[in-house]
């Protein structure tokens, strides 16, 4: 494309390669100016990276950099800065005991003569632009009283405070609730109006129809293609990134629910430092049947997995499997009682990742025949029964079965564990943000199974941070608010917006929570 | 190209070129202080191949490093950093001392028995690291550290103590010789067994002139056990998964504590076979009042390290370490230049050692330069 003034940014033949990796070859992206143009790909696409080497962090191996029009060498984030480009990382930069205005103007701060802080003016210029794009947010609370949506705020606030005319957001709504959502889309509506432009990272196709004009996509470090975003569905969104077609709705049977499996009774946890995270809470989960526990983080889910998996204890309230009761105990001992738990955090719970693959996928049966035998371990049967999980989950590469897992993408290793729980024939499923990080075909794969081994009468937990999944793929919708369960709906019978509300601490339709 | 960068790979390329930056800075030290480096490294090499005596004097001095580098290597792959091997061996060889002087059982039953008593000992001292470790997590690193000096001190305890000091020594009361573990130590004394070996030159030196027993062939035996027990026992896959990831062991359901203790324990208990095999199996056999550590635990950090913490490899680093540590020796008798030269040589390897995490990194940049070259 022709190098024009009308353009905010303009990156051409952008190649980037990590020692033998090629992250970027040869990407155009070519944003107008007061424009929102999203940047969409798979995990590990580039789309980082790229944005990573028009802000600075990285030097491109090839490629020209234009900004309105004139040819740049941005050789550092300062650089990119003075040229009135911001970034918003998905993981904040914050200091977390300095208020609102005292985080804005950091590193850049406002001083009156002999380099005396000047406080009340800084304030007021934050206050000027506070109001100005509708950023609501208090500049004197402190950052650790304050929600993840207003972090985000004073991020954006932080980089419109150093005169940035092109905001780049990565990954802006992972973290926040649907409302809160919203509230940025229009918060980006509004910035937009005032000239400004805005790049967003995602691979969510919904809120890409939502907030943007035009959309760009990378596949594998490929420039894929450029479109309008009121000239495609969704689902043509998904298959240019991925590649092949997707199904983007779960496709499932209404549940057959059987007897109940398993059973929380007025279950209290105290969290880490000793408050209350799980409050009265009580549920059941019936074979064939998928409980999806929606919820903002931070509501005691991990403390109520915690406590189900043992890894805690509770104060009071029980636990039961199939009748018995399973809290204070052990986690082998849930294990032993057909438990199997997928942990939202993988790389952490999930896989010991210098071990090779197939030694991860015995995590919990190595001590049971014919994986192990007289005390020593049957390597024969360990690789015969990794390989088998590869071919039936298409873990890739083929090979993978002696080499350490931490080889393996994301997507990859998430099909071991789901692989090596399923296998263990639970009663009881339990799936903690069993998406998390993963792109549309891991995600359309991870729901499948939940489904097909629903179908096959076990017991499904789902607890997820994405109320899309919790939607989609649970039977029954839990809402849990500060520990406690606060509603439970079943599939259909409930919009987006009353869940929401319920996430937030809000009351539905009058009725008492 | 390719190759190169394949072969540069391998962790044992980076432990050799190691090992000659090791040479090649202690040729630089000796060359400022005025010596011959040349003539100082055949000195060395003299000293450790030239005689036969001097081969099996470089595997005794091997023996007990090889096993305390067991101990540490063994620990680091469950995830603990054992820095207590000194102490566990100390109290091993005050436990082997004692036993072996009260007790006088025919050998059979002797060894045995001298051997599990340094062993029980050193798995105790282990042990309690571990047990603080498991129940209250305590870094195992302050305990081991003050577990060391309590058991300096506990030696020397014992060594003066009226029930064990041998008047007008610096030692206790040697241990009777029926525990002794060196190759026929009757027999090689004999008039049958000189006649026999009257022959043979290089035996007769080996057998009469040095401490020759069965110390390394049973360090040899336990690398290959740990190894074993590490790679192919279920025992071993919950050791190295708590190591490795203990928040997914414990997910597991696989216990993190109890294997926790169970390593100190074991890594103990090797630090108190290396003490007991060298009170049976080289003079003085017994232990003296210690003024300061004998390295013994501290030298077997050094050699596990220079090893990867392979057990394997720890039986070839405690060779290298054993034969710069006895070969050094004649460096000074030989040309006159301070055996401290060793020390700055080992020293030095266990540096690059420490720096050769860069090396495979050269490697990859050997491979992007050989696909750019190839374009």
């Amino acid at each position: 494309m022709e190098v024009s003034n009308e353009y905010a940014v303009q990156m051409h033949g952008i190649t980037k390669t990590f020692g033998t990796f090629c992250a970027l070859n040869q990407v155009d992206l070519d944003v107008k100016r007061g424009t929102i143009h999203s940047l969409l790909g798979e995990n590990g696409a580039g789309k980082s990276t790229l944005m990573n080497v028009l802000y600075g962090l990285y030097q491109a191996d090839e490629g020209e950099i234009y900004l309105n029009g004139e040819k740049v060498d941005i050789t550092n984030p300062n650089v990119a800065i003075e040229h009135g480009i911001g970034m918003v990382h998905q993981h904040f930069m914050l200091v977390d005991n300095f208020t609102v205005t005292q985080n804005i103007i950091l590193g850049n701060e406002t001083t009156s003569h002999m380099g005396v802080l000047d406080m009340k003016k800084a304030r007021e210029n934050v206050k000027k632009l506070v109001e100005k794009y509708g950023l609501e947010v208090d500049p004197d609370a402190k950052i650790e009283d304050i929600s993840v949506g207003m972090q985000q705020r004073v991020e954006i606030l932080k980089a419109l405070y150093r005169g940035a005319d092109l905001l780049i957001l990565d990954e802006p709504t992972a973290v926040l609730t649907p409302q809160e959502i919203e509230d940025l889309i229009g918060i980006m509506h509004n910035l937009i109006a005032d000239g400004k432009t805005i790049i967003i990272i995602t691979h969510k196709l919904k809120e890409i129809k939502e907030s943007s004009d035009t959309c760009t996509i990378i596949r594998r470090g490929q420039y894929v293609d450029t479109v309008k975003v009121a000239d495609v569905d969704e689902e043509e969104l998904a298959s240019k990134m991925v590649g092949r077609q997707v199904q983007l709705v779960v496709e499932k049977t209404p549940a057959k629910p059987g007897e109940t499996i398993f059973e929380v009774d007025h279950l209290n946890v105290k969290d880490d430092r000793g408050l209350p995270a799980v409050n009265d809470l009580s549920l059941k989960v019936h074979a064939g049947e998928i409980v999806g526990i929606a919820g903002i983080d931070g509501n005691g889910q991990e403390e109520l997995i915690e406590a189900i998996t043992n890894l805690s204890k509770t104060e009071s309230g029980t636990i039961k499997i199939r009748g018995t009761e399973i809290q204070n105990t052990s986690p082998r001992n849930v294990v032993n009682h057909k438990i199997a738990t997928i942990h939202e955090d993988r790389q952490k719970r999930g896989l010991v990742l210098d071990f090779t693959v197939a030694e991860n996928t015995v995590l919990e049966k190595y001590r049971t025949a014919p994986y192990s035998k007289g005390g020593m371990l049957n390597r024969a049967e360990i690789g015969k029964f990794a390989n088998q999980l590869i071919k039936d989950y298409d873990v890739r590469p083929e090979d993978c079965a002696n080499h350490p897992a931490r080889g393996l993408s994301g997507g990859n290793q998430q099909k071991i564990i789901i692989g090596r729980e399923v296998a263990n024939e639970p009663d009881l499923l339990i799936a903690m943000q069993p998406t998390r990080g993963l792109d549309v075909g891991a995600i359309e794969y991870v729901h499948k199974t939940l489904i097909r081994e629903r179908d096959q009468g076990c017991a499904i937990l789902l607890i997820s941070l994405e109320l899309d999944e919790v939607m989609s793929v649970a039977d029954t919708i839990d809402v849990i608010y500060k520990g406690q369960i606060v509603d439970s709906f079943k599939q259909g019978e409930v919009d987006e917006k009353t869940i929401g509300l319920l996430m937030a601490g809000g009351k539905q339709n009058g009725k008492d929570s | 190209m390719e190759k190169t960068a394949k072969i540069l790979k391998k962790p044992i390329t980076s432990t050799i070129i190691a090992i000659v930056c090791g040479f090649a800075v202690a040729a630089i030290v000796l060359a400022v202080a005025g010596y011959n480096p040349g003539s100082a490294f055949g000195a060395l090499f003299s000293g450790i191949f030239s005689r036969p005596k001097y081969i099996s004097n470089v595997i005794i001095k091997a023996t007990p490093i090889t096993l305390t580098a067991l101990s540490v290597a063994f620990a680091y792959k469950v995830g603990l950093f054992n820095i207590g091997a000194e102490g566990q061996y100390i109290v091993g060889a005050v436990a082997a001392n004692i036993v072996g002087y009260l007790c006088n059982f025919p050998p059979v039953i002797e060894i045995p028995l001298v051997i599990l008593a340094g062993m029980v000992a050193g798995a105790l001292w282990g042990g309690i690291v571990g047990l603080l470790k498991a129940k209250f997590g305590i870094h195992e690193v302050l305990t081991s550290i003050m577990l060391n000096w309590i058991a300096f001190y506990f030696s020397n305890l014992v060594v003066n103590s009226a029930a064990f000091h041998q008047p007008n020594s610096t030692a206790a009361y040697p241990v009777n010789a029926s525990s002794y573990t060196m190759l026929l130590p009757n027999w090689k004394t004999s008039d049958a067994g000189m006649a026999a070996m009257s022959g043979t030159k290089w035996l007769r030196e080996v057998m009469l002139k040095t401490d020759v027993n069965f110390g390394f062939l049973i360090a040899i035996a336990a690398a290959v056990f740990i190894w074993m027990l590490l790679y192919r026992s279920r025992k071993g896959y919950e050791l190295r998964a708590v190591g490795l990831n203990h928040d997914a062991a414990e997910f597991a359901g696989i216990p993190v504590n109890k294997n926790i203790v169970i390593t100190m324990l074991i890594a103990g208990a090797l630090a108190g076979l290396a003490a007991a095999l060298a009170i049976t199996g080289t003079n003085p056999h017994r232990i003296s009042t210690l003024s300061a550590f004998e390295n013994n635990g501290f030298n077997g950090l050094s050699v596990a390290f220079i090893a990867g913490s392979s057990p394997i490899g720890c039986i070839f680093a405690g060779l290298l370490f054993g034969g710069l540590l006895y070969g050094g020796q004649s460096i000074q008798a030989n040309i006159g230049a301070p055996s401290e030269i060793i020390n700055i040589m080992i020293g030095t390897i266990v540096f690059f050692v420490a720096l050769t995490a860069v090396v495979p990194k050269l490697a990859v940049r050997l491979e992007k330069r050989g696909m750019r070259n190839a374009k």
